[in-house]
């Protein structure tokens, strides 16, 4: 069965927020909007985004990582909103593992959001629906997309590569190569929930140079190791 | 709800896909914009643009959001009779009335005194423009943003190496094998550069940030090296200290390609004291940089002209020529310079470990001795010699206002320019790059008016108004030696002020110093709020009248998109339209979008019509130039000569015949010329065939050694882009910088700085890199002023630009001030309070939040997330001005009254670069009975006639049926 899921490299991410944005737009006027915005010209504006990033530090200064976070619906393989929504509107397609949410059905209950783990799912407050990431189903599923269009916006978008797009079941997928050879990991698997999704880790490149490397015999300092002689009294001019 | 795969966007609506370029920042990206029934759907990133590859950011993703804003002026507005600058009470006019109001004004200051027009512009991208306007005008009073950005870093390289950053060159990180970025705002640039460090860091190379704060890039360095503002002068020449003191510099290159070897004439007592020893030999006439120089050479041990084939250079000693010169190679004079500047010097300065920096200059110094690269291109140099190869040391460096941002940081940049040098880096594989126009002569050769006759009733200016002086003569000084300019750019203040000192403007402009004018024409720039310094007292000089009840700056005319803070103030409001209404150009005349491999540029067309009333400010130009009946906006006759801005982009050229137009690519009658051919009539449609980009790419033996490779500079001058196709020596030792020293110490022949700026000029005009405390902490008290203040770009939001976009204020709706917990630990509040900054000149009221990711002596908050109330098409509860706060408040724009003046501006002594990063405060609790309110406050402007209506508490937008609901 295929399962579809975003494998994100916390390796180079900046934290630019282009995931979260080319979401918004493309999803607003997409089969899953609109993405509602409340107070979006007044005070604490606030709206439906389906991917955010978090921003967070570790470890006290001076060895400090700031770590950028994207986090969206991380399609889990046991996604525990469906079980619990009573109307039968949160579910996961067989096709490729997708969870999403039919607003026709979705009464607003927001059981779905208290039984996800991850805080991945966000009411419409308007509309009184729950919305959330669908991994762009409507640009995936598109055939009269260019191939290379039929991606999730925010893979498209983001600058750095950062969001890798793939089946987590075909072994020889980007996605699980990535998982496989560079860590890959899942966010609190002991819930059981099987995320599709998955994060590789940070990795630190270091330079060794050994101390004979700074004295080379090739070392330029060697051509200009010239003194002058202007006279003054040497050894050679005072002892037998 | 409908099966999502039986669904395809492309049923819903009239879909169109239109090609352009985003300007949501400077970084000018190619963009696709999606229309669904004539409304933007979505916008995406061009794949087969050569900048971004198809990605795109988060400000480029809400275009949509800027497009459809609230915050959008409509029309044309005049300040009503009888009420107050600074009111916002306006009435709407035609556009017919507003250019007779600016015709009359202007045709009538052109024919007394065309210096009392002014035009100063923001992050335009239309310099060439907007310049060629001014000096046909006659006025010298004119600039563009980069002086209170980053004139430091185009200066203290260009003058270096004849490149600098972002639109100039950039670090080659597809062959590099270390990444030093230092200094650099997060999103400086943008997508490219995100796009290189990712692949970068992919391939296993290694990414050391210096930078106060971890934010941005420097979260995903290997290595983290935080340093205290302003110091990274001191970093750089101990680094630089160590790779001389154990022979890790590259001395083929130093010798071949940069001053290094030639001697310099070493007698205090001459008045030709530190200037190169000329030869009498012959020199072309006006070469910028004449080969007249000498080496000493080893085996005959005696002096011989360079690059004499076969001969080899002494690049240390002291010698004496036949006449008796003592004389030293520049080489000679850095080394002993250098001497002083060990990592156990600058430790305490910059609070990096000497531990740490001698390691920083092994990693660079090693990494470039021996993981050279080696590229089999063929090659021929300046001197005829033949090369197989193209060789690089494949270390790279990034640096932008960090260090610019500083009054130290034309030196600081020098010695980041000679690292680089020393290091065998430049426009080599795997290190700094060139990008056309660039490299340019050392300096390059326009230059500015050289004094007050250049200004001449209803005549061109005579010179550029921005230009690189490389001598006194060169500077815009009367006899007294005193400033022309508005800003006083180009004087002895601030000799190399290349792009102008914008911040400066309106406080002469009021004090009427050196002159008063009369009209200040301001496109895109916010100097009520985030572009000035001095912010709440700017403000008041905008409104300050005579006594005798005229204001002193007597008309102030703001073309902008949006209801920005300084529209407030305006006379006359000129609505622009957004970028995705209008055409524009980024030209070789200005700052293209250039790669690597060959020049860059590219175009905007419209993609939907103009909203409302709105007019693109290029063809408000056209309209005025031809109205004034300037000579490049006019026929022979008297015509009028452009129809409007595409017809002027496509015909003009820089002098009949020249061949040279505002765009590169397919010139000529058929449009195969390339840089230089007569006018396309069909120039617009071919580039929005080809994705409004042009890229030629340059043949492999054209892309590296640009400085001395013999077949680049004669293509390039028979393309018009050099004068000259001359060697572009480095200038490991600066001349040109000796030539003012030479000036204010009494020996130069020529001119000489007015008295009180002599020990000014004689200090920071040293030929050799040098360290120095900012000047702002030269004049305040430094413990009662204990921190350093910074602002960071966020990569969502570009400066000022997008408080009006409902999805990225989200992102950033308000600002907090972030600090070490010792900051607060030591001066009593938590995380979350709120605290004052205060420093010498102002204080601001914000809430703080902690940080380990920050330097202990540095505070740090957003650039300009802090609006004005009512601004921007915002309620005026927003908290863009309720808890968002702007550091300017505390940011003088002049020093301190001191022996070298009573007003200097608060900038770089050398470039007039405004110093915003030298500025020194205090932090403490607010009282809590104070406001939880962000301070100062200023009364809430009004919406403007032709805005749109308050929009409701939701918003849902759909392309197709959003502008229609």
């Amino acid at each position: 069965m295929t399962q579809l899921a975003l494998v994100i490299d916390l390796n180079v991410c900046v934290g630019c927020h282009a995931c979260v944005t080319s979401c918004k737009e493309w999803n607003t006027s997409g089969w899953a909007g609109p993405l509602v915005d409340q107070n979006p010209y007044g005070a604490s504006p606030t709206g439906t985004f389906f991917n955010r990033v978090q921003t967070f530090e570790v470890g006290t200064y001076p060895n400090t990582e700031t770590v950028h976070f994207p986090k969206s619906c991380l399609h889990c393989e046991e996604p525990p909103c469906v079980p619990v929504c009573p109307t039968g509107a949160s579910y996961k397609r067989p096709d490729n593992g997708v969870v999403l949410v039919d607003y026709d059905k979705c009464i607003g209950c927001k059981y779905c959001s208290w039984a996800c783990p991850y805080g991945a799912r966000e009411v419409d407050e308007e509309q009184k629906v729950m919305k959330k990431c669908t991994l762009c189903i409507d640009r995936i599923t598109d055939a009269k997309l260019p191939e290379r269009d039929r991606k999730p916006s925010c893979v498209l978008a983001c600058p750095t590569s950062a969001r890798l797009f793939g089946d987590v079941h075909d072994a020889d997928s980007e996605v699980s190569v990535a998982i496989r050879e560079r860590g890959g990991y899942q966010l609190m698997p002991e819930w059981g929930t099987k995320p599709a999704n998955h994060y590789l880790p940070r990795q630190k490149t270091r330079m060794h140079i050994d101390p004979d490397e700074l004295t080379r015999v090739d070392n330029p300092l060697r051509k200009e190791d010239l003194t002058t002689y202007t006279g003054e009294e040497t050894l050679d001019d005072v002892a037998w | 709800m409908q099966d999502p795969v039986s669904y395809s966007d492309k049923d819903v609506g009239r879909v169109e896909v239109k090609e352009t370029t985003c300007y949501m920042c400077a970084c000018r990206c190619g963009i696709r914009v999606h229309l669904r029934d004539g409304e933007v759907r979505y916008i995406d990133g061009n794949p087969n643009h050569p900048l971004n590859k198809g990605v795109i950011c988060a400000k480029g993703s809400s275009g949509i959001m800027k497009q459809y804003s609230p915050g959008r002026l409509t029309k044309p507005l005049r300040r009503k009779a009888g009420a107050e600058r600074g009111d916002s009470a306006f009435e709407a006019i035609s556009w017919e009335e507003a250019f007779s109001m600016l015709e009359e004004r202007l045709s009538k200051l052109r024919a007394e005194d065309p210096k009392k027009f002014a035009l100063f512009t923001g992050r335009d991208q239309m310099q060439a423009l907007t310049g060629l306007f001014a000096k046909q005008f006659g006025t010298p009073n004119y600039a563009a943003h980069g002086g209170f950005c980053s004139v430091n870093m185009a200066a203290g390289l260009i003058y270096t190496i004849g490149g600098s950053f972002w639109e100039f060159g950039g670090p080659d990180l597809e062959r590099a094998k270390l990444f030093v970025m230092i200094g650099t705002a997060e999103d400086h640039h943008s997508n490219p550069l995100k796009i290189a460090l990712s692949e970068f860091k992919r391939r296993g190379g290694r990414f050391i940030s210096i930078n106060p704060i971890r934010t941005g890039y420097s979260a995903i360095a290997d290595e983290w090296v935080p340093i205290k503002p302003g110091t990274d002068g001191a970093l750089l020449l101990a680094i630089t200290h160590e790779i001389l003191k154990l022979g890790l510099f590259d001395r083929e290159f130093l010798v071949q390609y940069t001053n290094a070897a030639e001697l310099v004439v070493d007698d205090p007592s001459r008045d030709d004291h530190g200037l190169f020893y000329r030869a009498e030999m012959h020199v072309e006439e006006g070469c910028f940089d004449p080969q007249n120089k000498l080496w000493w050479e080893r085996e005959i041990d005696g002096p011989i002209s360079t690059h004499t084939p076969g001969a080899d250079p002494r690049l240390m000693g002291s010698y004496t020529l036949e006449d008796g010169t003592p004389v030293k190679p520049a080489f000679q004079l850095l080394k002993e310079r250098f001497e002083q500047y060990t990592p156990e010097w600058a430790a305490p300065i910059t609070g990096i470990p000497a531990d740490t920096i001698r390691r920083l200059a092994h990693e660079m110094g090693v990494t470039a001795r021996d993981q050279k690269i080696e590229l089999p291109m063929k090659w021929t140099d300046c001197w005829d010699n033949e090369h197989e190869s193209v060789v690089g040391n494949p270390v790279a460096f990034h640096s932008m206002r960090g260090l610019a941002a500083h009054s130290n940081g034309f030196q600081t940049i020098r010695t980041l320019g000679i690292l680089m040098t020393v290091l065998g880096t430049i426009d080599r594989p795997g290190g700094f790059r060139h990008k056309a126009p660039f490299p340019r002569p050392i300096p390059p050769c326009p230059k500015p008016p050289h004094g007050p006759e250049a200004v001449q009733p209803n005549t061109p200016l005579d010179g550029l108004p921005l230009g690189w002086p490389a001598k006194p003569e060169d500077l815009f000084v009367d006899d007294d030696g005193e400033p022309q300019r508005i800003d006083k750019a180009f004087s002895w203040e601030y000799p190399l002020s290349v792009h102008g000192l914008m911040h400066n403007v309106i406080t002469n402009a009021w004090r009427g110093d050196p002159y008063p004018i009369d009209t200040l024409l301001l496109f895109m720039a916010n100097m009520a709020w985030n572009s000035s310094m001095n912010t709440t007292e700017v403000r008041k000089m905008l409104v300050d009248k005579h006594p005798n009840g005229d204001y002193k700056i007597p008309f102030l005319v703001v073309c902008d998109t949006f209801a920005s803070e300084t529209v407030a103030f305006a006379d006359l409001v000129l609505p622009d339209t957004s970028y995705l209404e209008r055409h524009d150009v980024m030209s070789m005349l200005d700052r293209p979008i250039s790669e690597f491999d060959g020049p860059v540029d590219a175009v905007r067309v419209p993609v939907l019509p103009p909203k409302g009333e709105c007019k693109p400010f290029q063809d408000v130009l056209i309209e005025l130039g031809s109205r004034l009946k300037l000579p490049a906006f006019t026929k022979a006759d008297g015509g009028r000569k452009y129809r409007d801005y595409p017809d002027f982009i496509v015909n003009y050229e820089t002098s009949p015949g020249s061949g040279i137009g505002f765009l590169a690519g397919w010139r000529g009658q058929s449009g195969d010329k390339v840089l230089k051919g007569e006018p396309n009539p069909r120039q617009w449609e071919m580039y929005a065939q080809n994705g409004c980009v042009y890229h030629h790419e340059l043949p492999q033996s054209y892309q590296y050694m640009r400085n001395w490779n013999k077949g680049y500079l004669h293509w390039a001058r028979a393309h018009g882009m050099i004068r000259y196709a001359e060697p572009i020596t480095l200038h490991l030792y600066s001349e040109v910088l000796q030539r003012f020293r030479l000036a204010a110490q009494g020996k130069w022949p020529g001119r000489q700085p007015p008295e009180r700026l002599r020990e000014r000029v004689e200090t920071y005009f040293d030929p050799l890199p040098f360290y120095h405390d900012p000047l702002e902490d030269q004049l305040v008290d430094t413990r009662r002023y204990p921190l350093n203040a910074l602002t960071q770009r966020p990569m969502a939001m570009y400066h000022s630009w997008d408080s009006q976009n409902a999805w990225l204020r989200q992102i950033h709706s308000h600002n907090y001030l972030y600090l070490s917990p010792k900051v607060g630990l030591a001066n009593g509040f938590e995380d979350g309070d709120w605290v004052w900054v205060e420093s010498p000149h102002g204080k601001v009221r914000c809430m703080c939040r902690f940080s380990e990711a920050v330097e202990p002596g540095t505070v740090w908050t957003w650039n300009a997330i802090g609006k004005a109330s009512g601004a921007w098409g915002l309620s005026a509860d927003a908290d863009e001005s309720r808890k968002g706060f702007l550091l300017n408040h505390v940011i003088a724009e002049e020093l301190p009254p001191n022996a070298a003046g009573e007003h200097l501006s608060n900038s770089d002594p050398v470039t007039g670069q405004a110093a915003w990063f030298d500025v020194r405060v205090r932090v403490y609790k607010a009282d809590d009975k104070e406001p939880k309110m962000s301070s100062p406050q200023f009364s809430a402007m009004p919406r403007l006639p032709g805005q749109e209506k308050k929009r409701g508490k939701w918003q849902s937008y759909v392309a197709g049926v959003f502008t229609k609901k």
